[in-house]
């Protein structure tokens, strides 16, 4: 799974499965960080409030 | 009890009736969870697979679930990618049942593994040469999506969203849906696709074994474009009994006749190219490998030539021409007939691709071997279907999983009409919301 794997390998087959596995987890932890970021930031300036 | 947590606009059974239902679907749950722990504590031996079936109930169980649960990810695909807006009315829905699906395939294969606590060395140790590898990279990575795409749903219960934060977080997480849509369209291509590579590629198996394009053999394919087109029928199919139960209309009609155009349509080609598969199999494939499609539909006492013919003509050619039919689609009778077939239609497929496959003689000393699951596979592939109805009726109660419930089921005025009659002449109800007012704020 990573680099530092006793198994790891520095192969095709390794860098297109690894590496898709990788792209695909850092888009979903990309984006969901991002938008947890911007949620803080949104509602430290208070929008949302007037959902009440 | 439990009315500040119902969307508004909208009518609930009593707070003890849902809990008596709850309680009636729980035994059926609890009796999946014990033979589960069988398996788990005394092992595989409570199962009927042997040396024959390795794969067996289960993995055609996981296989059926996950195309049946592609309709999550064909109408994201539909909404947010090609902008078929007209299907945010059944998004939610198709989302839960997306997310009930993939999660009890990830449970079914917890069970099906053995050793549950050892999942972690398939990603851990991963074997970068097995189509089953991907699989369960993108399956797991689906789930996550599915996760990221129901949650929004649960921030919009009634109290939550009360919450700035939560309120947040959902519209944000709404605002940016179409990028983890287009994801999990990505990953769905994938992994239903080598679903079907599995089976393509066993070449000492000729009844599943198909001709390749570069390394991908047709059933990746045909994997990939069955579920995109049969996915959406159980979508549709499950919406219908819903609203069966309930007794209201849940969903506008104008999304359930997008969704049921759109899957005639791909179910009308994928058919067409399944055929086409099926006759270059059984003319050069098959003969190629020295056997004749007669090996593989006679000497049995099970698997005949009815099984093709269902799978192919009776639900598959069928229910594709009744869905592309506007006539018959519009009709709800027909559509309901269109969708029930096209779900046991991939069922049968993934059937035939896991069990018959294994069944079949290839060596000249085999004999045809037939498999019947024990109890244990049976409770365990129940199992699911328990979790996913009590995970319904919750998701029902208490999110709005249909928007459009409250429009198109107006509640009666509290107040008796006479009264508003005489208060309307009056003049005095100006600045009160008409009654047809009040469902769609909610």
């Amino acid at each position: 799974m990573f680099p530092f794997n006793f198994e790891w390998v520095w192969d095709m087959s390794h860098i297109v499965f690894m590496g898709g596995l990788w792209y695909a987890l850092g888009i979903l932890g990309a984006g969901m960080t991002f938008i947890v970021l911007k949620t803080i930031k949104d509602t430290a300036e208070g929008k949302g409030g007037d959902h009440h | 009890m439990d009315s500040a947590l119902i969307p508004k606009g909208v009518k609930r059974c009593s707070f003890f009736q849902f809990m008596g239902g709850l309680g009636v679907v729980s035994l059926v749950l609890l009796w999946g969870v014990y033979a589960m722990l069988l398996c788990w504590i005394k092992g595989l031996n409570q199962t009927n697979m042997n040396d024959y079936y390795g794969f067996a109930l289960w993995i055609w169980a996981d296989l059926g679930v996950i195309a049946l649960g592609g309709g999550a990810f064909f109408t994201g695909l539909m909404k947010y990618v090609f902008g078929k807006d007209e299907l945010k009315h059944i998004i939610n829905f198709a989302v839960l049942i997306g997310f009930i699906c993939y999660s009890s395939a990830l449970l079914i294969l917890a069970i099906d593994v053995g050793q549950p606590l050892r999942s972690w060395y398939i990603f851990w140790h991963a074997n970068v040469h097995s189509m089953l590898t991907e699989v369960a990279f993108c399956l797991s990575c689906y789930f996550a999506v599915l996760t990221i795409e129901y949650i929004p749903l649960i921030l919009e219960n009634r109290q939550i969203d009360k919450v700035p934060f939560w309120h947040n977080l959902s519209h944000n997480m709404h605002t940016y849906m179409a990028v983890f849509a287009a994801t999990g369209a990505f990953l769905s291509f994938f992994h239903q696709g080598s679903l079907g590579g599995v089976a393509g590629v066993m070449f000492g198996r000729p009844f599943a074994f198909r001709e390749h394009l570069f390394i991908w053999p047709w059933t990746f394919f045909l994997f990939t474009w069955s579920a995109a087109s049969y996915g959406p029928c159980f979508t549709i199919w499950l919406v219908r009994i819903t609203e069966k139960i309930t007794g209201k209309k849940l969903v506008r009609e104008t999304a359930i006749q997008l969704l049921a155009k759109l899957a005639g349509w791909m179910m009308f080609t994928y058919i067409i190219a399944k055929i086409i598969d099926t006759i270059y199999w059984a003319t050069v494939t098959v003969p190629g490998m020295g056997f004749t499609l007669a090996d593989f539909y006679t000497n049995n006492a099970f698997y005949g030539y009815w099984i093709l013919f269902a799978e192919l003509v009776l639900c598959g050619v069928v229910p594709a021409l009744m869905l592309v039919t506007p006539k018959i689609r519009q009709n709800p009778i027909g559509l309901f007939i269109a969708v029930t077939l096209g779900v046991i239609g991939v069922s049968l497929n993934r059937w035939v691709m896991v069990l018959q496959a294994l069944a079949i003689p290839v060596m000249s000393f085999d004999q045809w071997v037939l498999y019947i699951p024990s109890w244990q596979e049976v409770a365990t592939t129940i199992l699911p279907v328990a979790y996913g109805v009590i995970l319904v009726m919750i998701s029902y109660r208490y999110l709005p999983v249909f928007p459009n419930e409250a429009e198109l089921n107006p509640l009666a005025p509290e107040t008796p009409p006479v009264v508003e009659a005489q208060t309307e002449e009056d003049g005095e109800t100006q600045d009160a919301p008409e009654p047809e007012m009040a469902p769609a704020e909610a």
